[in-house]
């Protein structure tokens, strides 16, 4: 089960991070998950995973994670201690892979967030609150099918649970 | 084979995507709506098949839905590089063995190019891709996507995806072609017009007398490139579209509620690059012409075809690649590698001092077959110039038209292509 309530440092990015600079494609034949994490967005800011500590917020602006398919690329983050990431919106690939393995990930249209900033994150409700500087903002809500595959930690385990898809009738 | 497309089930005011996804739910639907999809195959490379199938067995799959659905192609890094690598393509192949599901091997060609010339994907299919130039289906009126390797997973699993029906982006072309501009330079006028995340969550359309008398080579570039855009999916309009079976034909409603409706005249276009270090950082070529490049590739999924090289023949018949410049060419598959060679296209090439590698992905991706120096410049035909795209960093890459990237090779700088055509 996904825990719901996270509270963590920010480490602030820009627009249009693309997946080969999350991870980039000559690290992302392998399945030592490891190896992905060594490598998490050094070609962006090679300091990046000496500084992350487990439980680290990642924030960025529009359009984060365009790019290819790889699902290295919220693994990476995953595994490097990335607790959730908030950006103004995502690329849907990656969206949908973060859910799929179980990273959290909410898309908040507007914030002013800084490096070092300390956040406290409710999944459950999406409120972001900067307790660095005491202001709120309120996440879009994602699809219910999403948070039930959120919820249960990520695709494998809904699908180990259920064994199929399931859609609430309300989502129709 | 698809649902029936035509009929009394089909409702007015729907796009392309709306009518492929409704007919395989059984029921209208249109954009904004969430729905469990019927789909019609699966597909995954070596970059994302070992984590799919590992997500297969963690999800306690014993079976694939449907072995004759699920597609594994070894490409990205093929021949394997190395040994951890090779052990990657031994564990897909094992699994392709257990399940009886279809393989292609190494040097068999790029996994989008084949299902399109095997003839597995269709008009009408909904095929899911671990790939993101999944989207270029759309060029044989198909609905391809890419997802990541669990979804996929669950596609072996479950024969379902779950998605959320996108909006559409018409895009209509109008006005001849004007002589020397390709498929690519039309995508990258597009690209460079909507930017990188123009259509994120949406379709795209491709319409209009322009496209309707591209090739079908020049329709899979079209529709590759819509990803750049952050495209679900990418359609060209079957109008003019040749296939070598008889299949019908699925196109929008007169009245399609469409998102946005863009119309672009062809016949001004200019060819176009993309700057380092994105595939929407637009321009036409002769603002950079004469900037010295190191390297020069044309292959991949989106322009590694026999008319992309038959074009880069025309411009390098009887000439040398500049001294100063390699040039490296991988086909997008052994057929179109062996045409090639019987037209006498290879041997143009490889005498003007090109290098045929094995057909694959290697140099796009990085991971082997020609990764660039330090400070050095690359003009491809690939689709993404994003910073270590091609496995360092440290380099610069201009993405253009086989046409441009092979009159840029003959001189050792950029060059438009025009004059020699």
């Amino acid at each position: 089960m996904q825990k719901m309530n996270i509270t963590g440092k920010a480490h602030v990015y820009g627009d249009n991070i693309d997946t080969d600079a999350i991870i980039p494609g000559k690290y992302t034949k392998t399945l030592d998950l490891q190896i992905f994490a060594d490598h998490v967005l050094e070609d962006l800011d090679p300091e990046f995973k000496n500084r992350i500590q487990s439980g680290d917020i990642l924030v960025a602006g529009d359009n984060f994670g365009c790019g290819s398919s790889r699902e290295q690329a919220p693994l990476a983050l995953k595994i490097a201690g990335v607790s959730v990431v908030i950006a103004k919106y995502f690329a849907r690939i990656f969206f949908r892979n973060a859910v799929n393995i179980g990273l959290p990930v909410l898309e908040v249209s507007d914030f002013e967030i800084a490096t070092g900033d300390e956040l406290a994150v409710d999944l459950k409700s999406g409120l972001v609150e900067n307790l660095t500087t005491g202001r709120a903002y309120n996440a879009t809500k994602m699809p219910q099918v999403m948070i039930d595959i959120l919820d249960e930690g990520g695709l494998v385990h809904y699908l180990k649970k259920y064994g199929d898809y399931r859609l609430r009738m309300d989502e129709r | 084979m698809p649902p029936e497309l035509t009929g009394t089930r089909q409702m007015a005011r729907q796009t392309i995507v709306e009518k492929i996804i409704s007919a395989h739910v059984g029921s209208n639907v249109h954009q904004g709506e969430i729905v469990i999809v019927p789909v019609d195959g699966a597909m995954a490379s070596d970059t994302t098949a070992p984590l799919a199938i590992r997500a297969f067995r963690e999800m306690g799959g014993k079976r694939v839905w449907d072995p004759s659905r699920c597609v594994l192609v070894i490409d990205h890094a093929a021949p394997a590089p190395n040994e951890r690598i090779a052990n990657l393509h031994v564990m897909m192949r094992e699994f392709a063995k257990n399940q009886d599901c279809v393989l292609f091997e190494a040097g068999e060609g790029i996994c989008h190019q084949l299902m399109i010339e095997k003839n597995i994907v269709r008009p009408g299919h909904i095929f899911i891709g671990a790939d993101s130039h999944s989207c270029s289906y759309g060029a044989v009126d198909a609905l391809g996507t890419g997802v990541g390797s669990t979804d996929l997973a669950a596609v072996m699993l479950t024969g379902k995806i779950w998605l959320k029906v996108p909006g559409t982006i018409k895009i209509e072309l109008t006005g001849k072609i004007p002589k020397a501009i390709q498929g690519k330079d039309l995508a990258l006028n597009v690209i460079g017009k909507i930017g990188i995340a123009g259509a994120t969550y949406q379709a795209i359309e491709f319409c209009g007398q322009t496209v309707s008398e591209l090739s079908l080579s020049s329709r899979i570039t079209m529709a590759n490139m819509t990803i750049e855009a952050g495209a679900k999916t990418g359609f060209v309009h079957p109008t003019g579209l040749k296939l070598p079976y008889p299949f019908s034909p699925v196109s929008p409603d007169a009245d399609a509620e469409y998102r946005q409706v863009l119309t672009i005249d062809a016949s001004a276009m200019q060819p176009m690059v993309s700057r380092p270090h994105s595939p929407d950082n637009v321009i036409p070529v002769d603002r950079v012409a004469g900037e010295k490049i190191h390297y020069a590739f044309i292959g991949t999924c989106v322009n590694g075809r026999l008319e992309d090289l038959q074009m880069a023949a025309r411009i390098l018949k009887d000439v040398k690649v500049h001294p100063d410049t390699r040039f490296i060419i991988g086909p997008a598959s052994r057929q179109v590698f062996v045409d090639a060679i019987k037209d006498g296209t290879v041997e143009i090439l490889t005498k003007s001092g090109a290098t045929f590698i094995s057909p694959g992905c290697g140099p796009c991706v990085g991971t082997h077959s020609g990764v660039p120096g330090n400070d050095e410049v690359v003009i491809s035909a690939a689709n993404r110039n994003f910073k270590g795209r091609m496995g360092n960093p440290q380099a610069k890459i201009y993405l253009a038209s086989p046409a441009t990237v092979a009159a840029s090779a003959r001189e050792g700088k950029i060059a438009n292509p025009l004059k020699y055509l």
